[in-house]
């Protein structure tokens, strides 16, 4: 078995699991960098090989190894951890298209897991309430992330034509949030007052982080052929959220909200992208109906995954403190008042 | 949650937020009785607590963005005056409306400003015994623009698509639907209560492959709130609107031309047309079952509003 961008969060937890399941005979990690410390201690026997998807050496590793399931999870959804967003192009569609030459030329190849994103539905105004994976988007992501996303999966879709034998599932994933789990999406909301777009209440949908472990670890375990929507049911408003939180938003009139996001990615707070931004307007929801039926298994509602994380962070919940002082006075305030008029 | 479980009868009752001043019988003594000052606390409690539970974000949310607690404490409160005092809407057939389960309301659009689905959704949630929620499928235009958007998402409203139509409908929801769209809302006033095109029947094939009751429903009184003598095109292309109206009032008095005038509303929600024994998802790929079932809705409405408009005594009144 081999899984690809093991250094990050999601694949070095992934393979962790997985080394700890004996049903699998050998796990090998792929990534361009060693994990770090903390995470390489999780890591088990897993090996690692440090290679790049990009370049052709990976093809001798499927061979040699006569690797069985590829778990690709080598999809960068943030230009800085590439180094540069023409790096980040040519890992998430060049790396790709390598890996899936080597697989398609391994013939011990009996399954391939692909992790996607729901951004490849874009983000309009014009969209149904929920996705269904069989739903095209209204307009095809133009940019960044999103577009590498639906490229990545025009080239597994090719590869499903060519190698029908290798069961393929897709797994198009929500945010991702939890206690742990370092995006660009929990960075945004643990900034200190939160820049929102003026005149729009985004509904997001997110995932759990050891939910998205689980789900990839079914679709490893199982047969699952198929493309599916990954993440909880319900969604959650991105105000009702902030409130969760005990954050305060600060509303930006939408001509402005590119170049304050410019000026954010520079400084180095949030790495968001325009598709990113547009997000913020119209938020996104999938069906993951399916996923359930075929799983037998759900992940955790948005909101109880949000919990997860709000509780995390509970340390700066400026808004809620405040609130429960003022009713405490106004309630006393009318206390006062009421034993005053009764008492007369 | 407590407002699901909520009973029919204290589903409309507003809970005012500024401590139920305004409710508060006068009282010929300034000395109120203990029974009152419970009352208030009453109220009181339950103006806090809502305003503890959007504070912490505590309150359920659906996949559609519906807010049932903003939209029963805030959203229709803030219509309430509008509908009993401004237009002093009467309805007819409120029983025609099932007490639960899916059933789609097909009304006809006028107005300028779609005020006549924000009566609508008044008179189900105050007037009807089951205190029903009505699902309005809007146009892309609501969901481009900022504050309109979020509003028309937390009150219960989606995109006027197919997905969604079904979606709402498989979930037993009351939905409401204005096939006439744009043409209805942003025709001159000249042409006041004549039905325009409705649509593709995109609606009859949603409510045949849900197997759902279709519910005509007429509006009279919207058409007058704001009579269009005249359209600025050219400004409204380059707005992006699909229509900028010129009423008596507006753009000639500025803002105060804003202000709709008060006319006498009449709904009538009439008999459902059940389509559940014409043939299931089936039946919605016959396009001439289809025409026929659009026709004879169009026709009820048409004719039902001709009835309405005889039995109300002027505009105004």
């Amino acid at each position: 078995m081999l899984v690809t961008g093991v250094s990050r969060h999601l694949g070095s937890r992934l393979v962790s699991v997985l080394a700890d399941d004996a049903r699998v005979e050998r796990v090998i990690g792929v990534d361009t960098v060693p994990p770090r410390k903390e995470l390489a201690a999780a890591l088990g026997r897993t090996e690692f090989v440090r290679a790049d998807i990009r370049n052709p050496l990976i093809a001798k590793v499927i061979a040699q190894a006569e690797v069985d399931t590829v778990v690709h999870l080598n999809v960068l959804a943030t230009p800085g951890s590439a180094g540069g967003r023409t790096a980040m192009k040519e890992i998430n569609v060049i790396g790709t298209m390598q890996l899936l030459a080597a697989c398609q030329k391994a013939p011990s190849m009996r399954k391939l897991v692909v992790k996607s994103t729901t951004a490849v539905y874009g983000s309009t105004p014009r969209d149904p309430a929920l996705f269904t994976e069989d739903v095209g988007p209204r307009s095809l992501p133009k940019s960044g992330y999103a577009k590498d996303a639906v490229e990545v999966e025009g080239y597994v879709r090719g590869f499903g034509r060519r190698r029908p034998d290798v069961t393929l599932s897709v797994l198009r994933f929500t945010n991702f949030i939890g206690p742990f789990i370092d995006t660009p999406l929990t960075r945004y909301l643990t900034l200190p007052v939160v820049p929102t777009v003026f005149g729009f209440d985004p509904r997001i949908q997110l995932c759990h982080e050891d939910d998205g472990i689980e789900v990839l670890r079914r679709a490893v375990a199982g047969d699952h052929p198929g493309i599916f929507n990954a993440g909880g049911t319900g969604v959650l408003l991105l105000s009702q959220a902030l409130r969760r939180l005990g954050r305060l938003a600060l509303p930006i009139p939408s001509p402005t909200v590119n170049a304050v996001a410019r000026a954010f990615r520079r400084a180095k707070l949030v790495d968001f992208s325009p598709e990113q931004m547009r997000f913020l307007e119209h938020g996104r929801v999938a069906d993951v109906s399916r996923l359930q039926a075929s799983l037998g298994w759900a992940p955790r509602p948005t909101a109880q995954a949000f919990d997860t994380f709000a509780a995390a962070h509970s340390g700066a919940r400026v808004v809620e403190a405040a609130a429960g002082a003022a009713e405490q006075r106004l309630l006393e305030l009318l206390a006062s008042g009421n034993s005053r008029v009764l008492g007369a | 949650m407590p407002e699901a479980e909520r009973g029919p009868a204290e589903m409309g009752k507003v809970i005012p937020l500024d401590g139920g001043r305004a409710a508060r019988p006068p009282e010929p003594e300034p000395l109120p009785s203990a029974e009152d000052a419970t009352d208030w606390d009453r109220r009181l409690a339950g103006a806090l607590a809502f305003l503890r539970r959007r504070v912490s974000g505590d309150y359920p949310i659906d996949d559609f963005g519906f807010d049932p607690d903003l939209t029963e404490h805030v959203l229709l409160p803030a219509l309430r005056p509008l509908y009993n005092s401004w237009f002093r809407v009467e309805t007819r057939g409120l029983d025609n409306v099932p007490d639960e389960g899916a059933a789609l309301l097909v009304a006809n659009h006028s107005g300028t400003i779609p005020v006549d689905a924000l009566m609508t959704a008044v008179a189900l949630l105050d007037h009807h015994p089951a205190a029903r929620h009505l699902r309005l499928l809007a146009a892309d235009l609501v969901f481009t623009l900022p504050v309109v958007a979020p509003l028309a998402r937390k009150s219960g409203n989606t995109l006027a698509c197919n997905a969604d139509a079904e979606r709402l409908l498989s979930d037993g929801e009351l939905v409401g639907v204005f096939p006439e769209g744009f043409k209805g809302i942003g025709k001159p006033f000249s042409e006041r209560y004549k039905l325009q095109r409705f649509g593709r029947g995109g609606f009859v094939s949603a409510a045949l492959r849900t197997g759902t009751p279709i519910i005509p429903c007429s509006i009279v009184g919207a058409e007058e709130i704001y009579p269009m003598i005249g359209n600025v095109k050219s400004l409204a292309r380059l707005l992006g609107v699909p229509y900028l109206p010129v009423t008596p009032t507006f753009p000639l008095l500025g803002l105060l031309g804003l202000v709709p005038l008060p006319s006498k509303w009449l709904i009538e929600f009439g008999e459902p047309i059940e389509t559940a024994s014409l043939g299931g998802p089936a039946a919605a790929e016959d396009p001439m079952l289809v025409f026929n079932l659009t026709d004879q809705v169009r026709e009820t409405i048409q004719s039902t509003l001709y009835t309405l408009l005889l039995q109300r005594r002027s505009v105004f009144f």
